[in-house]
């Protein structure tokens, strides 16, 4: 039990870092990190980084070299995803492609189409975007409506997608749609592709609690798709899109924002009832166990790193990370403005104020226990995947789709 | 990076494990509930047969020389079985005391006989109701002998000596002292788990010899068996949660599996979360124990709490799976209830881990 790397971890991680050190600012502090004014920046500096990354060969590190990756090993990501938080560098925009789209295209896609689409998404020149959750079908995919009639070569979709980070600006999507309502739930899905400048498609952003607009929702109408951008069979979509939720779940991590460290520096700079509240015995008991969950989940996580560090696959023992840091940020949250008294909910325009962390904490632990899996599905794939206890009933099972009672008729 | 117990160690537990269960450690949990025996002789004795009691003691202390995450594995099996000895008493306590602050003769006067099981040492900190703290501690140590009492002494009443916490001058200290000394007074205490025997002991001008003093020394002693204690709460908790849902998938209501129903899924759900948090945060408490961290203080705080709240969860959840079957008397689910119980208090509550888990932090990160 060490926490040292092996002698080939220590050398690929000197190298990651030197990299990194020749080519990108270290972080100053905690707090320090990547920001940009506005989205259309934050996207332009993320297209340059990345291009630069796949120059020297960092760039989708699981992937084949033949498409733009390095083939590194599960550890090795690790080590580079430890290196990389030391650093100012951009981020966000291409995980959806890189980690989600690009993994299923992989399986699915012809040789010639992996070699047209996987490489401009390696060098961050093309973006994608996830086409899945309807109004009607989030922890419940399968029931999903977005239609899809074949005549010929040609597909044409009608419906509506909701919860598409990033439709705004992706190049391509991946879709799965309904393509005959006369089967049962899950056989009747079919999978695309698709370019998402095509005729009929309307993207809207959504507004969310917290006043900003991260996702979108999707209109179809009449959009055509070739069959060739059909990925796997028909009637197959749920199959393919179970290995994209797949690795959703690896995606989705811990939640962002004021953790126990930030709870704590509070309470020791903050006066409750004329002490400091870190003196006050109900503030000390929340605090530990802020610290003991926050220190469970970082060991948990080493202990999957040795796991991968030994070759295996991580399980879908990883699911409790999101459970357990959305409760505890919303939580961390709520006591963060709870010591800040009334001027805890009071909006400021000062940029580092206590209150703006606290306040942007409320509204995220509230969208991050719904997003990618629920805290409910969580624990149904932790009930029935990591401890093998049966699935729930379902009233649904093998009738036909149209069939199945939707309540909104 | 490998922060997982080597394939010797997990070999190790797995020998752990296969004896307990061939030896029936839980039915023996249940026999001395039920009886008047104190702890299971028997089981003790092979125990030490099998070298448990001998693992973190030094060679040249009559001991295996191994190390502390060898004895980690063998706690959190015996904690998964409800061994009914005083293991904990002797090996994470009086033995720590003597080897972590006795002198070399002290160290060879007890420590051989520890690693055999020959004597039973046991700690006596608890005077009264509340929390021990430097402060209120009362027993008194003067001129070579301790007045003064103690209560809820885990395995109080069959220890061969204790280690007892006095106050000398102005600080408190650890002392040895013989149960057969004169002046000595030891009555059985029953408690809510008669599978682990209790007893209060007065002193009267009792005779008593000295270890390295200090207050800090009693924390770190507390702070080195935390770890030990939490892997029997984590084995413990384990054990609640796969008797759960053991129970639960073959118990059908309604025309199915109980296991079926969400309500029962995410009740699993949530003790397994705790189980991996507790067991996670014990492994950092593993490492810093065996490595002589300097973070052991806060590694302790952090697997004690987490391992005492897995516990309660999964024990007091593994009743309610059981419905009213896991109200009866026949059932093993009140064993596992009363030793969580049992392990909470023995070492202190989780307020008072709560409280030291954040003053350590506040001391490692000074404003």
């Amino acid at each position: 039990m060490d926490f040292n790397d092996t002698p080939e971890e220590a050398n690929f991680r000197k190298e990651a870092y030197d990299w990194l050190k020749a080519n990108a600012p270290l972080k100053e502090g905690p707090k320090d990190g990547w920001r940009t004014a506005s989205e259309e920046e934050g996207l332009k500096e993320v297209k340059v980084w990345q291009k630069k990354l796949h120059e020297a060969g960092w760039a989708c590190m699981h992937w084949p070299k033949a498409y733009g990756g390095r083939e590194s090993t599960p550890i090795e990501r690790v080590i580079w995803g430890q290196e990389v938080s030391k650093f100012k560098v951009p981020g966000g925009y291409l995980e959806i492609g890189q980690g989600m789209a690009g993994p299923v295209m992989m399986m699915y896609a012809t040789e010639e189409q992996k070699e047209r689409y996987l490489p401009p998404m390696a060098k961050g020149e093309e973006i994608w975007c996830q086409l899945f959750s309807e109004p009607g079908a989030g922890s419940d995919l399968a029931g999903l409506k977005t239609k899809s009639v074949q005549e010929g070569d040609t597909w044409t979709i009608n419906g509506q997608k909701i919860w598409t980070s990033g439709a705004h600006f992706s190049d391509y999507g991946i879709l799965v749609t309904r393509s005959d309502p006369n089967a049962p739930k899950h056989k009747g899905l079919t999978y695309f592709f698709l370019d998402m400048k095509s005729p009929g498609v309307e993207v809207r952003p959504i507004k969310q609690i917290s006043g900003g607009a991260n996702f979108n929702e999707v209109y179809f109408t009449d959009v055509k798709i070739p069959d060739s951008q059909r990925l796997g069979a028909v009637g197959d979509g749920w199959k393919v899109s179970l290995t994209t939720l797949m690795n959703e779940r690896l995606a989705v991590g811990d939640a962002s924002g004021p953790d126990f460290q930030e709870a704590f520096t509070l309470a020791r700079g903050q006066d409750l009832n004329g002490k400091l509240a870190i003196e006050n015995d109900s503030v000390r008991e929340k605090l530990a166990d802020w610290y003991c969950q926050q220190s469970g989940l970082k060991f948990a996580k080493y202990r999957n790193i040795s796991a991968l560090s030994r070759g295996e696959t991580p399980g879908p023992q990883s699911s409790i990370t999101k459970v357990v840091s959305g409760n505890k940020l919303q939580e961390i949250a709520n006591f963060g403005m709870d010591l800040l008294d009334s001027g805890g909910i009071v909006r400021s325009d000062e940029k580092d104020a206590d209150q703006s962390m606290y306040q942007m904490g409320f509204y995220g632990a509230a969208g991050i226990r719904i997003a990618g899996g629920t805290d409910e599905i969580l624990k149904n794939i932790i009930s029935e995947q990591v401890l093998g206890m049966p699935q729930d009933m379902r009233a649904d099972k093998g009738i036909p789709f149209n069939e199945i009672p939707s309540g909104n008729k | 990076m490998n922060f997982e117990f080597s394939a010797d160690q997990m070999q190790l537990k797995d020998i752990a494990r296969k004896f307990l269960e061939k030896e029936e450690s839980v039915k023996r949990a249940r026999n001395v509930l039920e009886g008047d025996s104190p702890f299971d002789e028997e089981l003790w004795k092979q125990i030490a047969e099998m070298g448990f009691t001998a693992t973190a003691i030094p060679e040249e202390f009559g001991g295996l020389g191994l190390g502390y995450l060898e004895l980690c594995v063998i706690a959190e099996e015996l904690g998964r079985s409800l061994a009914p000895t005083p293991f904990s008493s002797s090996v994470y306590l009086a033995s720590e005391a003597i080897l972590q602050f006795g002198s070399d003769s002290t160290k060879q006067n007890y420590l051989p006989s520890i690693a055999s099981a020959e004597k039973i040492g046991a700690f006596a900190h608890s005077e009264a109701n509340t929390a021990p703290t430097e402060e209120n501690i009362s027993c008194e140590y003067k001129d070579g002998s301790i007045n003064g009492s103690k209560i809820a002494v885990a395995d109080g009443d069959i220890a061969d000596f204790f280690i007892v916490t006095a106050r000398t001058n102005d600080e408190i200290g650890l002392f040895v002292v013989n149960s057969q000394s004169k002046g000595i007074e030891i009555k059985s205490q029953s408690t809510l788990d008669p599978s682990r025997s209790h007893a209060s002991i007065s002193f009267k001008n009792v005779e008593a010899e000295a270890l390295d003093s200090g207050w800090s020394n009693v924390q770190t002693l507390l702070d080195r068996a935390a770890v030990l204690f939490s892997f029997e709460q984590l084995g413990g908790a384990e054990a609640c949660m796969d008797m759960a849902k053991e129970y639960a998938m073959g118990r059908y209501a309604f025309g199915r599996s109980i296991a079926s129903f969400q309500a029962i899924k995410h009740k699993l759900a949530d003790m397994y979360i705790a189980v991996e948090l507790a067991r996670s945060n014990c492994y950092y408490g593993a490492w810093a124990l065996s490595t002589n961290a300097p973070e052991l203080a806060t590694a302790a705080a952090t697997c004690r709490v987490s391992a005492s709240q897995a516990y309660h969860e999964c024990s007091k959840e593994n009743i309610q799976t059981h419905g009213g079957m896991g109200f009866t008397w026949e059932f093993d689910c009140h064993l596992y209830y009363r030793r969580c119980r049992q392990l909470a208090a023995n070492i202190g509550s989780q307020s008072v881990w709560k409280d030291k888990l954040i003053s350590s932090l506040e001391r490692a990160n000074q404003l």
